[in-house]
């Protein structure tokens, strides 16, 4: 082998990665300064899906701002609406009724397990083992099935409003949802199985993409790679919202932070999930399943051929929507990424004069260069797969 | 989060330190907030973060706010939370629009509350931003980087600046993040008329050359 000289293997070299490349999950473009196979720099550059959802949601009434919001991290849109609707409703002082509490903590935990799935298969596949691609979206298709037999969706759902839930789940949804929650722990198992001994798998991700925890929280890294790293934090736990107070549940933590880490504590947390559901049906009180402040809530269909009074409120509700005072509220929750905070501002008419999205993607992206440095491109495509950023969520 | 007495036990404990950082603390939706003088921001948000006691070490969200027609008009936000006593705090530094004509009198009637509390507290709204002579733009609201403090804030204030053409100075990095580097305007303010932008469509192809 003919001997380099010393200037030619420490040549830098810029490499442009993306924005369209399978293993960017995503339209995300990598700037990447190498030294051989080495990452010595590197810059995202984002904004390829940039669709200016947050300005058009000052153009809608409060009601139609929902769709959008969703749109926006596509994997996780429950939390979205959850997020947003929260806010809403801490604005105009609206209790939901603790049905709808259930109702969407119950949504919310199927829809941290189908992230979770989407990004075990992707990242899984990044590493080589493309027949996790093929079991995830089975179960995942599973999930999504019953988001259809519940809402007539399966992405996109537009379940959450203002006040509580569009619709109670329909008759036999309980037993299909209990027959999942029964199969999951054990479709995690074999996950593991596959994963856990294959020595590609581990030896790719076992020490790769360390970054301290100190670092992280400087960073405000939140969600699965904080608490890889060791730190318990977990908004379900520390806020008071929805039913997880009633939960019990454990906040699954990593110790050295590196991408093994990370994917434990994703599975982990699926584990915990179906936990959630199962306990929050078990739990889950009658009544109704959306609050009854007319002001707010669309009337009951029934209602509209019999009662002028509803008719009038779902005339009013449907063409201008509701006024909101003037104050602005910032409401955070555990998305499948960490903390997912929206902020809106009212003042005073029926459309938000603004509303932002704290995306936990966008602000995790910030440690991609901590956790890729100094380590191999292939090392780097790991650690993009854990770190498990949602393009559309990035760039809003 | 700190109730409303605690709010302004915590502004009298930052008027202590730095006499006139503070000029009103607002309580709605049992959010506490505390509306700062931009030149002083980085003193107010660095007490917070080092004050034994205070501890506001994570910075949740910075963002920005655009409260047309009020006066001043924009806002940048951060919100503060300490991980251990679990508890938010929102500090608003509120910015005057340096290319709108300064107006003489504050705007009471305006729906916003901050300028409401502004108006109460004395201080009356600023009305404009000092140019900074290193500043290439003078019509830009200019306020103090806060990267050198949270880290996390690097990202978020470039999308700050690329929507709302606010300039944080000393930011190591101030450029367009989410639209086009040669973007003109600023997207997310007010007035920015929302609109289409031309697309290039297999139909109307010759109007593009």
């Amino acid at each position: 082998m003919a001997e380099l000289s010393e200037d030619l293997t420490k040549e830098l070299m810029t490499v442009n990665i993306g924005p369209h490349h399978p293993a960017t999950h995503g339209v995300l473009r990598l700037i990447v300064d190498l030294e051989g196979e080495v990452v010595r720099d590197l810059k995202p550059v984002i904004g390829y899906v940039h669709t200016g959802i947050e300005k058009s949601c000052e153009d809608k009434s409060y009601w139609k701002v929902i769709p959008f919001v969703e749109r926006m991290d596509y994997v996780s849109y429950f939390f979205q609406m959850e997020a947003y609707c929260g806010a809403v409703e801490r604005l105009v002082g609206l209790e939901i009724p603790p049905r709808a509490k259930y109702l969407r903590t119950i949504f919310l935990e199927l829809n941290r397990i189908h992230s979770h799935l989407v990004w075990l298969g992707t990242t899984a596949l990044d590493l080589g083992a493309i027949s996790m691609l093929w079991y995830c979206f089975r179960e995942r298709d599973r999930i999504l099935d019953l988001f259809e037999m519940a809402t007539g969706q399966r992405m996109h759902t537009r379940y959450f409003q203002v006040g509580g839930v569009i619709e109670d789940i329909p008759l036999g949804f309980e037993a299909k949802l209990r027959e999942f929650v029964k199969d999951m722990p054990v479709r995690v198992g074999q996950y593991e199985a596959l994963l856990d001994r294959n020595e590609v798998f581990l030896s790719r991700t076992k020490g790769v993409g360390i970054v301290s925890r100190e670092r992280l929280l400087e960073l405000g890294v939140t969600g699965p790679l904080l608490r890889a790293a060791g730190e318990p934090w977990d908004l379900r736990k520390t806020f008071d919202y929805l039913a997880y107070p009633e939960m019990d549940f454990q906040i699954p933590v990593g110790t050295v932070g590196d991408n093994y880490d990370r994917y434990r504590v994703r599975v982990a947390e699926m584990v915990e999930s179906t936990r959630i559901v199962e306990q929050a049906l078990d739990l889950m009180p009658e009544g109704p399943f959306i609050a009854d402040d007319r002001k707010y809530v669309l009337p009951p269909r029934s209602e509209l051929s019999t009662s002028m009074e509803s008719l009038i409120h779902h005339f009013k509700l449907v063409t201008e929507g509701f006024r909101v005072d003037p104050g602005e509220v910032y409401y955070a929750i555990e998305s499948p990424r960490g903390e997912l905070g929206c902020f809106v501002l009212a003042d005073g008419s029926s459309k938000p004069s603004r509303v932002h999205f704290r995306d936990p993607s966008f602000v995790n992206l910030q440690a991609f260069k901590d956790m890729a440095m100094d380590s191999y491109i292939a090392d780097m495509i790991c650690s993009l797969g854990m770190l498990d950023p949602i393009l559309g969520g990035v760039d809003r | 989060m700190p109730d409303a007495p605690g709010l302004e036990l915590i502004r009298g404990e930052i008027e202590r330190d730095h006499p006139g950082a503070v000029l009103a603390t607002s309580f709605d939706r049992n959010q506490p907030a505390l509306i700062v003088d931009a030149e002083q921001i980085l003193a107010v948000l660095g007490w917070l973060r080092d004050t034994p006691g205070q501890d506001y070490r994570f910075m949740s969200s910075l963002h920005v706010a655009d409260y047309l027609p009020a006066e001043p008009r924009f806002a940048v936000h951060y919100e503060l939370l300490n991980r251990d006593r679990v508890e938010r705090i929102r500090v608003k530094a509120m910015l005057a629009d340096p290319a709108a004509a300064p107006s003489a009198s504050g705007n009471g009637s305006s729906p916003d509350d901050a300028a409401a509390n502004l108006g109460a507290s004395g201080q009356g709204p600023r009305t404009d931003t000092p140019a900074r002579p290193q500043d290439p733009d003078p019509t830009l609201p200019q306020i103090d980087s806060c990267v050198g403090l949270f880290p996390t804030a690097e990202f978020q204030e470039r999308e700050a600046f690329d929507f709302f053409g606010i300039v944080f100075n000393g930011h190591p990095d101030l450029t367009r993040i989410l639209m086009p580097d040669d973007y003109v305007g600023w997207p997310q303010r007010r007035d920015f008329p929302v609109g289409g932008e031309p697309v290039t469509f297999t139909y109307n192809e010759h109007n593009y050359g």
